[in-house]
C-alpha cells in the first residue's frame, strides 16, 4: 500500500483518457474533485491486490449515465460514497477497499473520490483494462462471477438496490432504467467481490499503468518530444495510422453513440485510407478496406501534435490524428473473452486477429 | 440612403469606415489610444472630414477587444457574488473552482449555493430555495456588492430558477447588476457559470465604456444609435450590449471575417487574416464564421462561448526568420516595432517582411538593405511560409474539396496566389480595414441550444428555429428579414427516447427605429 500524490492523479487523468479508447467520458470533472480533496489535505492510498485477504470485500464502483448530463449535474464524492455505504448496509459487512469498474475515462478516478470520503484504499486494477459500453464486457463476466447485488445512488437521497438479476443483460436493463429515472446520472456500486475474486479475476495493475502513460505524456511535452512515441514506448503499443479526419457519421441507437470516421493518410500513410467504427468506444479499424485492428485490442485516437486522446463525441473533420493500438489484457484475448468483447460482440462478423499476434 | 459607420478598436489601430448602401465610401486608420475613446473620436473626425455625410449615418457599430484585455490583464474588474442553484448536486465543485487563483481573488466577493435547478428533461431537480435566495439577496445588499452572477443546473433548458433568483435580487437590491447564465451559454454548467462570472465582473467597466463611446459619438455630431459587435458577427444596441460584455470577446477576428465575406461577395469561403504577429484562419459558412464547438479559455478561465473557430499561426509581417541552426519562422515577432527593427527599416532583425521585400512581393522601406540576402534563403523561407499557410488552410476546411480563400489584413501580401487545396486566392479592396467593414454590416441574431425528445429531427429543428427567431426579434431584428445561418444536431448517447441536441442560429436586419 502506498500514498498517491496529487501529481499522480493528474497523470492518471491523462492516461485514463487515452485508455478510454474514445469513450469512458472525460475525466475533467472527477479530476477537479480530486484537486479539491487534495487541497483539503486528503491523500489517497493505492493497494496492491496481493495485500487483500481472500475473504476481504472490495467495492467495484462507477459513475453511470449520460456524459452530457454529467456536465450539468457535476459528479461529487459524497454520492459515490453513498453507493458504497448503502452496499455495506445491505450486505451487513464492511469493504476493505474500492476498485474502478473501468480504467478508461472518468471512471478511473471515481473510486479515489469515494475512497477519500470513506478513508479506504483503492485497488490497483479494474475489470476492463480500458472502457467498454456494456456491463457484461468485464473480466468478472468473462469469469462467470455473479452480477448482483448492485446499489445505485442519486444525489437527492434516492437509492436503489438491485437484489438479483437473471443475467448481465437484465442487470444492465434494470439499473439503466433506474438511472434514467433519477435524471440519467447516478453513482453505482457493482456486485461486491472477495479478495480471492479480485486476485484471480480482476485486471491488476491497470491504475499504475494509466498513471505511467499519463506521466510519459507529460514528460514528453515538457521535453518537447513526441508524446505519442512516449505512449507507444511505455505501453508496447503500435502506431497503426496517421492522417486527417475526412468524414464522420454518428447516430444514437439503443442508447449508444454509434458511427464511423474515415481518415485520409498523411506523411508515411499518404495515399491510404483508414476507417474506424465505434460504439461509444472505437471497435474496429480498416486499412484500405481490410480489417487492420479490432476490439479487444485497444484502439486509441490521439491528436497528432498534442498527444491528447480524442473521444468519439469530439471527433471532427480536419483533425490531425494518429491511431495507435495498445495490447489488451490477456483475459480479454481468451476464447471466452473474445465472446464477450471481440468484434462479434459489437456486431462485426470478423474473426478476431490481434495486431500484436 | 442607408449609411452606416463601422469602427474596429484593435490593439494597434482604430479603424473606421463609412458605408453608403453597400459601398465603402471612406476609410480611416488611426492609432488606438490608451483611453480608447480618444482614438474613436479621432477616427470619427477623420471620417467626417473625408465624407461629411457620415454625420447622417443611421447606425454606428463598434467592435472592441477592450473587455477581453481587461480580463487578460486583470484590470478594471468588479467584485462579484456568485449564486449557484443546483444543490444537492455539484456541491463539491463550487463557483470559481477552476479559476486561476489571482483572478478568483480579485473577483470573488461571495459564493452562495442553493437548492434548485432542473433535469435534462425539464423536471425540477429539487424545489427552488427561494427563501435562501431572499436571505442571500439581503446579505448582498448589506455588503454592498454591485454585481451578481446566477447559474442554475440545466438553465438553458429551463430558466425559471435563474429568473426567479433575478427577480428576488431586483426586489431586494435594485441597484445590483444581475447576470443570468442561461442568457450567455450552452449546456456545461461550469463553463456557462464562468461566462456569467466574467460578464458580471466586467459589467461596470462595460457600462462606463459604452457610455464613453456614446459621448464620443455625440461629440462628433453623430446622432445615430450605437451598437456593439459580438463574437458571432452580429450586433446589439449599446444599452443592451453593456450588460453582456462577454459577447464581444472575440469580435475583432469575427468582424474581419465578416468584412472579408462582404468585400469579396462570397458567403462560403475560407478567410486568412495576416497581421503583424499572427495569422488567423477561419471558415465562412453562409457569410458567418463557423463557431468553435469546444472549450475556449479566456485569461485562464474555461468557457463555452459562441466564438469563431479560428486557427492562429505564429506568422505575420513582423515574425522573426532565424537561419541558425536551421531555418525557422516564428513564432516570435517584433510586433509593432517592425518599423524600427526590420532590416528594410534600418534595423538588424530578419523578419518575414524583409523576406517578402527581397522576393518582390511588396515594396516597403529600403529594398537595398535586403539585396544581399541569399536567393536560396528567400526561396526556402517562402516555401516554409507557404507550407504553414497550406496546412493551416487545410485544417480549417470542412470538407475535402477545394475552397476559395479570401486574404485580408496588413500582411496579406504573404499569401501566395496559388495554394494546394484552394480554388482561388481572393484579394479584395479595403482589405486592410476589413474588420471595420465587418462591424458596419453587422446584423442581429438569435440562438437556441436545446435537447429535444421524441421528435423527428425536422420537428426538433423547427421548434428550435421558432425559439431562435423569437430571441432575435427581442434583440432588435426585423422578423421579415430573418434567415437561419446554422443548424447542428447531435444524437445523445445514454439518454432515453431518441434525444437530440439541436442548435439553431438565425440572423436578421436591424429593425427600423420607431
Amino acid at each position: 500500500m502506498r500514498p498517491v500524490t496529487a501529481e499522480e492523479i493528474e497523470s492518471l487523468a491523462i492516461g485514463a483518457w487515452i485508455l478510454g479508447t474514445g469513450g469512458g467520458g472525460s475525466p475533467y470533472l472527477a479530476l477537479l474533485n480530486m484537486r479539491q480533496l487534495y487541497k483539503q489535505g486528503v491523500v489517497c492510498r493505492l493497494m496492491d491486490a496481493s495485500e487483500l485477504a481472500d475473504d476481504d470485500l472490495v467495492a467495484v464502483v462507477s459513475n453511470m449515465g449520460a456524459p452530457l448530463v454529467g456536465q450539468e449535474r457535476l459528479t461529487d464524492p459524497k454520492t459515490m460514497a453513498l453507493a458504497v455505504t448503502m452496499m455495506e448496509e445491505y450486505l451487513g459487512r464492511k469493504f476493505r477497499a474500492l476498485m474502478s469498474l473501468e480504467i478508461g475515462g472518468g471512471n478511473s478516478i471515481q473510486p479515489f473520490m469515494g475512497a477519500a470520503m470513506l478513508d479506504l484504499p483503492v485497488i490497483d486494477g479494474d475489470c476492463m483494462g480500458r472502457a467498454f459500453p456494456e456491463a457484461q464486457m468485464t473480466s468478472f463476466a468473462i469469469h462467470d462471477l455473479r452480477m448482483y447485488p448492485l446499489t445505485l445512488a442519486d444525489v437527492r437521497d434516492n437509492a436503489v438496490v438491485v437484489a438479483r438479476a437473471a443475467s448481465w443483460k437484465w442487470m444492465e436493463r434494470i439499473s439503466r432504467k433506474a438511472c434514467v429515472e433519477v435524471g440519467s446520472i447516478a453513482s453505482t456500486c457493482k456486485a461486491p467481490r472477495t479478495g480471492k475474486e479480485i486476485k484471480e479475476c480482476a485486471i491488476l495493475g491497470s491504475t499504475t499503468k494509466a498513471i505511467g502513460i499519463g506521466r510519459a505524456v507529460q514528460a514528453a511535452r515538457r521535453a518537447h518530444r513526441d508524446p505519442i512515441d512516449a505512449v507507444l514506448d511505455v505501453t508496447g503499443g503500435i502506431k497503426i495510422f496517421g492522417g486527417k479526419i475526412h468524414d464522420i457519421a454518428r447516430r444514437t441507437t439503443e442508447g449508444f453513440l454509434r458511427g464511423t470516421a474515415t481518415i485520409e493518410g498523411l506523411d508515411q500513410f499518404r495515399g491510404h485510407a483508414f476507417k474506424l467504427a465505434f460504439q461509444n468506444e472505437f471497435a474496429v479499424g480498416w486499412l484500405d478496406g481490410d480489417p487492420r485492428v479490432m476490439t479487444p485490442d485497444l484502439i486509441c485516437v490521439l491528436d497528432t501534435v498534442a498527444g491528447d486522446a480524442i473521444g468519439t463525441e469530439t471527433l471532427r473533420y480536419g483533425q490531425r490524428v494518429t491511431v495507435i493500438a495498445l495490447p489488451a489484457p490477456p483475459i480479454l484475448l481468451t476464447p471466452k473473452g473474445i465472446e464477450h468483447v471481440g468484434p462479434r460482440a459489437f456486431g462485426y462478423d470478423l474473426d478476431f486477429r490481434s495486431v500484436f499476434a | 440612403m442607408r449609411r452606416r459607420i463601422g469602427i474596429d478598436v484593435g490593439g494597434t489601430n482604430t479603424d473606421a469606415v463609412l458605408l453608403e448602401e453597400d459601398a465603402v465610401v471612406a476609410t480611416v486608420k488611426t492609432p488606438t489610444t490608451p483611453d480608447v475613446t480618444t482614438g474613436i473620436t479621432r477616427a470619427l473626425a477623420g471620417l467626417v472630414e473625408r465624407a461629411p455625410a457620415a454625420r447622417e449615418a443611421q447606425a454606428v457599430m463598434i467592435g472592441t477587444t477592450h473587455f477581453t484585455n481587461a480580463v487578460v490583464q486583470r484590470r478594471d474588474l468588479g467584485r462579484v457574488a456568485a449564486v449557484r442553484i443546483g444543490l444537492p448536486s455539484g456541491a463539491s465543485l463550487p463557483p470559481f473552482v477552476d479559476w486561476p487563483e489571482d483572478l478568483a481573488d480579485l473577483v470573488r466577493a461571495e459564493v452562495v449555493m442553493l437548492e434548485g435547478g432542473h433535469e435534462f428533461d425539464g423536471r425540477p431537480l429539487v424545489p427552488f430555495d427561494a427563501r435562501g435566495m431572499r436571505a442571500a439577496a439581503r446579505r448582498i445588499r448589506e455588503t454592498g456588492i454591485r454585481s451578481v452572477a446566477v447559474a442554475a443546473v440545466f438553465s438553458p433548458l429551463n430558466a425559471t430558477c435563474e429568473e426567479e433568483a433575478a427577480a428576488i435580487l431586483r426586489d431586494a437590491c435594485p441597484d445590483v447588476a444581475v447576470t443570468c447564465s442561461h442568457r450567455l451559454g450552452r449546456i456545461g454548467l461550469l463553463e456557462r457559470e464562468n461566462a456569467a462570472l466574467l460578464n458580471a465582473c466586467l459589467i461596470e467597466l462595460a457600462r462606463k465604456t459604452t457610455r464613453a463611446f456614446t459621448e464620443a459619438l455625440r461629440g462628433s455630431g453623430i446622432a445615430a444609435p450605437l451598437y456593439l459587435t459580438q463574437n458571432d458577427g452580429t450586433v446589439m444596441l449599446a444599452e443592451v450590449a453593456e450588460t453582456y460584455p462577454v459577447y464581444s470577446f472575440a469580435s475583432g477576428p469575427t468582424n474581419s471575417m465578416r468584412g472579408a465575406a462582404f468585400l469579396s461577395k462570397r458567403d462560403e469561403a475560407l478567410v486568412i487574416d495576416v497581421g503583424g504577429t499572427t495569422t488567423d484562419i477561419g471558415s465562412l459558412r453562409h457569410g458567418f464564421p463557423r463557431e468553435a464547438n469546444s472549450v475556449v479559455e479566456i485569461g485562464g478561465v474555461r468557457t463555452l462561448f459562441r466564438m469563431p473557430d479560428l486557427l492562429s499561426l505564429g506568422l505575420g509581417g513582423g515574425t522573426l526568420v532565424r537561419r541558425e541552426p536551421a531555418l525557422t519562422i516564428g513564432p516570435a515577432s517584433v510586433g509593432y516595432r517592425l518599423t524600427e527593427q526590420a532590416l528594410v527599416f534600418g534595423g538588424d532583425v530578419l523578419t518575414v517582411t524583409d523576406v517578402a521585400v527581397a522576393a518582390g512581393l511588396i515594396d516597403l522601406g529600403d529594398r537595398s538593405r535586403v539585396a544581399s540576402l541569399p536567393g536560396a534563403l528567400v526561396d526556402a523561407a517562402l516555401t516554409h511560409i507557404r507550407a504553414m499557410i497550406e496546412e493551416g488552410v487545410d485544417r480549417m476546411k470542412t470538407d475535402a474539396g477545394e475552397a476559395p480563400l479570401i486574404a485580408v489584413g496588413g500582411g496579406s501580401f504573404l499569401v501566395p496566389p496559388r495554394l494546394a487545396g484552394v480554388s482561388e486566392v481572393l484579394n479584395v479592396p479595403h482589405q486592410a480595414v476589413a474588420n471595420a467593414v465587418g462591424a458596419a454590416i453587422a446584423q442581429v441574431s438569435g440562438e437556441v441550444d436545446q435537447i429535444f425528445q421524441d421528435l423527428t429531427r425536422d420537428e426538433a429543428i423547427a421548434r428550435a428555429r421558432q425559439a431562435a427567431e423569437d430571441k432575435a426579434v427581442a434583440a432588435g431584428a426585423d422578423r421579415a428579414t430573418i434567415n437561419v445561418v446554422e443548424v447542428e444536431d447531435l444524437p445523445l448517447a445514454y439518454l432515453p427516447g431518441n434525444s437530440l441536441r439541436t442548435r439553431v442560429r438565425v440572423v436578421g436586419e436591424i429593425a427600423r427605429q420607431p
